[in-house]
């Protein structure tokens, strides 16, 4: 294995993706929008709301049916706090952003990838890496690797910064970290390596049929559908995260993405590659 | 001996209908400026593609530095330096950072990379722009850009398709006078690309002359130009009431071959150059009014109609 050559494409790929705005404002901005402000809002409104509030216990009464068919790990874990505001804290944070850490990556690994595949080939710089010495296996894996790394990366990043915001702005009634537990560890190490996967395995199916990066990223972005299912599976009461359906998802996300990767593997031939050009 | 560069036997590679290189035969010698010569979709730029194992042959044996692009291509390819047709070099990027990341590719030793990118930087004379962003260079920039690539790990072998497209004619030369240097004092081997007839007998030990994917003729270009240029074409310009009488007149000696009347003028092919002061003898003789008798530059569709010729003249024999 050349790992150099295959360090080297890893590393220009996203240093490539660092000085190109259209690329990286997605980057930063949904992720900024999604785990830092929103929460960071939504916890500093939970601060300063009265748990006897009549907003509040109108909300508690309008949402009685999701609160009382909560599954019972969770029903448990709320019946240690002592009132409303808390408990809507929790849940709201518990519930429905893990959906939303799973997004990030497999949105930071698609538009990563589209740029590396389709956009190489748009930008007319494939034809002077193909004469580099590498193998097939080599030229693929570098490929894979750099936009899977950023993913993971944005994600773990994402979901740090979530955790500091949400901490820091609830800490006066929830008194300290909420958003840390075997379900959590989960998603962070399991799942979301798994959706940068998935994120980039869409996007090497796409980038070969495609030629320039704004088609790639387009039709790439499907891939994001079965994530956003989870989230209104969550909003709706019908899925919640459990240590067991983290694993689980986080399984049929790798088989999915090794699966995708595996079929582009196939493709991925010089030969193929530059008659294509 | 020492091993060939290049060599190739019967090799053929076909998309769908059109046979773009087709039961090529050849040998190039290690230290070789090795010319490759065709039209446009003669098939130079596949038969790179093939020696670099960039693409795969559908049939006969390919031997670069004695490995098999097939199954060592990346091991060829380590070797040997390629100017492809389009610079493919990142707009994004610096030129140094495009420099140093083929230099990163190619496996240049960490502590050369900075000084051989710079050094190349110079003899291409782009040092004093080396910190801008491609994307602003000029077509000529970019092209001594994608020749410096090619030049950076210091390869065996040289493939380089059209070096000189889009040079002016002062970086022409002094690409020339590079490959030239690059072959008479390393000893690389250079295998040159180009649909140019003067460059090519210029700089190269060898020519091929390609046609629709088969060679046409190989040799030294004095060889060529002997086999073929011995007959020489020259146009006729003579006073247009004149021009019949011309071409009676002429059409006698034994050292004119052809006699072709295009618009106002006349086309000649004669023998040699010693035919041309007896054609104006002959002229001046019957009175015609000659204003030029000019001497074509061969190039390289005389050489297909040369070959053509002599093919159809063996034909018939
Ligand atoms: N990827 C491809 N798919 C289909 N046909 C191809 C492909 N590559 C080359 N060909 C065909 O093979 C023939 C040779 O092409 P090639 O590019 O090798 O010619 P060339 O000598 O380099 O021409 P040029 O001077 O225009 O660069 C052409 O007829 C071309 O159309
Ligand atoms: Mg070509």
């Amino acid at each position: 294995m050349n790992w150099r050559a295959v360090r080297t494409i890893i590393r220009k790929d996203l240093k490539v993706v660092r000085q190109t705005r259209a690329v990286l404002i997605p980057l930063i901005i949904v992720p900024v929008l999604v785990l830092v402000l929103l929460p960071g809002v939504g916890g500093a409104l939970l601060a300063t709301a009265d748990p006897d509030s009549e907003a509040i216990r109108d909300f508690r009464r309008e949402s009685a049916a999701f609160f009382d068919h909560l599954p019972a790990p969770i029903s448990e874990r709320l019946a240690q706090y002592d009132d409303e505001v808390q408990r809507i804290t929790y849940i709201l944070f518990n519930l429905f952003f893990p959906p939303m850490v799973l997004l990030l990556p497999t949105m930071v690994a698609n538009v990563i990838a589209a740029d590396s595949f389709a956009g190489e080939k748009e930008r007319k710089t494939l034809e002077a890496l193909l004469y580099a010495p590498t193998t097939d296996r080599e030229l693929y894996l570098a490929k894979l690797i750099g936009p899977w790394l950023a993913g993971v990366a944005v994600g773990w990043l994402g979901y740090l910064a979530f955790a500091v915001v949400i901490t820091l702005t609830t800490l006066s009634f929830m008194g300290g970290i909420f958003v840390l537990d075997a379900t959590w560890l989960l998603l962070i190490f399991w799942v979301v390596p798994a959706a940068s996967g998935l994120g980039l395995g869409a996007m090497v199916l796409v980038s070969s049929r495609v030629s320039t990066f704004q088609e790639a990223y387009q039709l790439g972005g499907v891939v994001v559908l079965p994530i956003l299912l989870l989230l209104f599976g969550q909003l709706g009461g019908v899925v919640y995260f459990s240590p067991l359906l983290a694993l689980a998802v986080g399984a049929v996300l790798w088989a999915l993405a090794l699966g995708l990767m595996g079929y582009g593997a196939g493709s991925f031939k010089r030969g193929a590659l530059i008659a294509r050009l | 001996m020492a091993l060939p560069a290049i060599h190739l036997q019967e090799v053929t590679r076909r998309f769908g209908a059109t046979t773009a290189v087709d039961k090529l035969s050849l040998t190039v010698e290690a230290g070789e400026i090795f010319g490759f010569l065709g039209h446009n979709g003669a098939g130079k730029t596949t038969t790179i593609r093939l020696l670099n194992g960039v693409l795969a042959a559908d049939g006969g044996v390919i031997r670069v530095l004695g490995l098999d692009p097939g199954t060592q291509g990346s091991q060829v390819r380590a070797r040997s330096g390629v100017l492809t047709e389009t610079p493919s070099l990142d707009e994004r990027l610096t030129a140094v950072d495009n420099l140093t990341y083929y230099a990163d590719l190619y496996g240049v030793p960490p502590g050369q990379v900075r000084g051989r990118t710079a050094a190349v930087l110079e003899r291409f004379e782009l040092a004093d722009r080396a910190g801008e962003k491609v994307g602003g260079y000029s077509k000529g920039m970019k092209q001594r850009l994608a020749l410096a690539r090619a030049f950076l790990h210091e390869p065996e072998i040289l493939f380089l398709d059209e070096p000189t497209a889009g040079l002016d004619p002062v970086a022409a030369q002094e690409v020339g006078r590079m490959i030239r240097h690059l072959s008479r004092d390393e000893g690389r081997t250079v295998f040159l690309c180009t649909h140019n007839l003067v460059e090519a007998q210029r700089l190269c030990d060898r020519v091929a002359v390609m046609e629709r994917g088969r060679l046409a003729a190989v040799g030294t270009p004095r060889a060529l130009a002997r086999e073929i240029g011995a007959e020489m074409r020259y146009t006729l310009e003579v006073a247009a009431d004149q021009r019949e009488t011309a071409r009676r007149e002429i059409a006698l000696l034994p050292a004119v071959k052809y006699v072709e009347t295009a618009d106002a003028e006349l086309t000649l092919t004669l023998s040699d150059r010693e035919a041309a002061p007896e054609v104006l003898a002959r002229l001046l003789a019957a009175k015609v009014r000659v204003y030029a008798l000019t001497p074509h530059e061969s190039s390289l569709e005389d050489i297909y109609m040369a070959l053509h010729r002599q093919g159809q003249e063996r034909g018939m024999q």
